[in-house]
């Protein structure tokens, strides 16, 4: 689903934010990825949801080849990778619904079938009593899950978050863990980077681990249990 | 062949539905940027005044000399003739000249002024009456004042009718009133030009004041912007309610134009009918017609989308989600 090959990124200025990296992600795998801060984590991310072009190297993502992608069909590949930030990037001056309801509104989805898939997505994060709230009134991990609530919406085959549980206790941690592993349950590919290294031991999922720019470890599920 | 036909109808059912919900979502988008544009009512109406007025004014102008060159048009006697018939030519034989000549296809109407008649005019209106009354006998002629038919009103025909009525052989002299015609002419080619290049300057002012004003626009929503394109916006769905809030601003702008030349020409109206009085004229200042207002809302609307377009084209490409 995600092919990395012999990845670069510079950025302006002449520090590497990601050096030489390959990897494959198949189909409906979860796979975390790990590291120290300024390893290189988000960069990678960015250069699969297209915030960031590879400088050297082939980036793939299902079919298309994000190296050679034209700036205009940016929009269509973005729509089929959902993301999710620390700082949720939510519009405070949107309602709940009318922030899940991005992604379908810049799609062109009909207005009763936003509204139902709306609710179902903000049924699946269990914020469904919120919906008319604004975003200022809920609390750090309300707000986190309305951005994932945003992000899977539109059911795109790839999800990415960047450090999603940053600021979370460790029981909403683990509520946030839980949901992603249902989205993964029912085939959606998943890559979560986060530095909770607790956390991610307990979930049994492959974990890439980026240490200055390097990609340094590449551990399967079995592996890690056998760690724990 | 049934299946075929039943596969041609769908398709067409479908691009209907297609057209459907292409016009539904650009509808929503249009409503939603007025909804938008009236939650900040006041500067929206200050942005649309300025439009408004900027356009006001080569819109009344051109109307004003409209106006004035219906007024010189339908001006009878615009290209009146004026014969002074020699001394020799007594009230009579100056009467049956007049029925004479008001037989001519050519002539429309003919009036006679005696010479007791002119001496007492000028009597009265010049207020040289005690010099007057110190000459002996009176100096004036009879004139015959002569108004062309319509077909023959025109400055060439007016001519032409001169050149003949010159040869008569009570004319002493003949003389035709066209030079004011033609400086009337002259200064309104003048003035419609000036129109134009005010038109177009304030055009340009009113581009420079949409596009600033959805510049600022599209600062206050950068980070809708941003965060819109992270999710898959397209940049066309992104323009799309900012050209409309231009669109908006320009209609309203032509709109609060047509206001403000029609309430001018109310307040202009009646001094202008007491003027035309004065001359014995019916004449009254016409106001905008349907032409007109449509060019107005059309022109001022499109000059508001086109301000938004460079602004748009400007300014949305500089956001970039991070
Ligand atoms: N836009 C940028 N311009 C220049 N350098 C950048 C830019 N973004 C990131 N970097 C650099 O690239 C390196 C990797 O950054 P990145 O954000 O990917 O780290 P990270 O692993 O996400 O760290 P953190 O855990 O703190 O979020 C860092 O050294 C950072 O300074
Ligand atoms: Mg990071």
């Amino acid at each position: 689903m995600i092919h990395f090959d012999n990845v670069t990124k510079r950025y302006p200025g002449g520090h590497e934010g990601l050096k030489n990296a390959s990897f494959h992600i198949e189909p409906g795998e979860m796979v975390f990825l790990t590291g120290h801060s300024g390893a290189g984590k988000s960069t990678l991310l960015k250069l699969i949801g297209l915030l960031e072009r590879s400088t050297r190297g082939q980036v793939r993502v299902a079919s298309r080849n994000l190296t050679r992608l034209k700036r205009r069909e940016t929009p269509y590949h973005r729509r089929e990778v959902g993301m999710i930030f620390q700082d949720h990037r939510l519009l405070y001056d949107r309602t709940v619904f009318d922030n899940v309801a991005i992604p379908l509104v810049v799609s062109g989805v009909g207005h009763l079938e936003t509204g139902r898939r709306v609710r179902a997505a903000l049924d699946k994060v269990g914020l469904l009593n919120k919906e008319k709230a604004y975003p200022i009134t809920l609390s750090g991990g309300e707000q986190q899950r309305v951005g994932i609530a945003r992000a899977v919406v539109s059911k795109p085959p790839v999800v990415l978050a960047d450090e999603p549980t940053g600021n979370l206790d460790p029981t909403l941690s683990r509520e946030i863990m839980q949901l992603f592993d249902q989205f993964n349950s029912v085939g959606v590919t998943l890559l979560i980077a986060t530095h909770d290294l607790a956390l991610i031991s307990r979930m049994n999922k492959r974990i890439l681990t980026l240490q200055n720019s390097r990609l340094i470890r590449d551990i399967a599920p079995e592996e890690t249990i056998g760690g724990n | 062949m049934a299946t075929k036909r039943k596969k041609a109808t769908h398709t067409g059912q479908r691009r209907s539905l297609r057209l459907d919900i292409w016009f539904m979502r650009h509808l929503q988008v249009s409503l939603s940027s007025l909804g938008r544009l009236s939650r900040n009512p006041v500067s929206t109406l200050m942005t649309a005044a300025v439009i408004g007025i900027a356009l006001s004014l080569p819109i009344g102008l051109h109307l004003l000399l409209n106006n004035a060159q219906q007024l010189s048009g339908n001006w009878d006697g615009a290209a009146s003739i004026s014969l002074f018939l020699t001394k020799e030519t007594g009230q009579e034989s100056a009467t049956k000249l007049a029925a004479r000549l008001r037989l001519q296809d050519e002539i429309e109407h003919v009036q006679l002024i005696s010479r007791e008649e002119a001496l007492e005019e000028f009597r009265t209106l010049s207020g040289f009456s005690s010099v007057l009354d110190s000459l002996e006998g009176n100096p004036l002629p009879n004139v015959l004042i002569i108004e062309p038919g319509e077909k023959h009103s025109s400055p060439e025909a007016a001519e032409q009718l001169l050149g003949e009525l010159e040869k008569i052989r009570e004319v002493e002299f003949a003389q035709l009133d066209l030079q004011w015609v033609r400086r009337f002419q002259g200064i309104t080619q003048i003035a419609k030009r000036a129109v134009w290049v005010l038109g177009t300057l304030l055009g340009i002012a009113v581009l420079l004041i949409v596009g600033n004003t959805i510049r600022l626009e599209i600062q206050n929503r950068h980070a809708e912007i941003e965060i819109t394109k992270l999710i898959g916006g397209t940049n066309t769905f992104i323009r799309r309610p900012f050209l409309y809030s231009g669109f908006w601003y320009g209609l309203f702008g032509g709109i609060i134009a047509w206001l403000l030349v029609t309430l001018s020409l109310i307040l202009l109206d009646s001094p202008v009918e007491k003027l035309a009085g004065l001359y014995g004229s019916q004449f009254g200042l016409s106001g905008v017609d349907l032409t007109t207002f449509a060019l107005l809302l059309g022109g001022s609307s499109l000059l508001g989308l086109c301000g938004s377009w460079i602004a748009v084209g400007r300014h949305l490409s500089e956001i970039e989600p991070t």
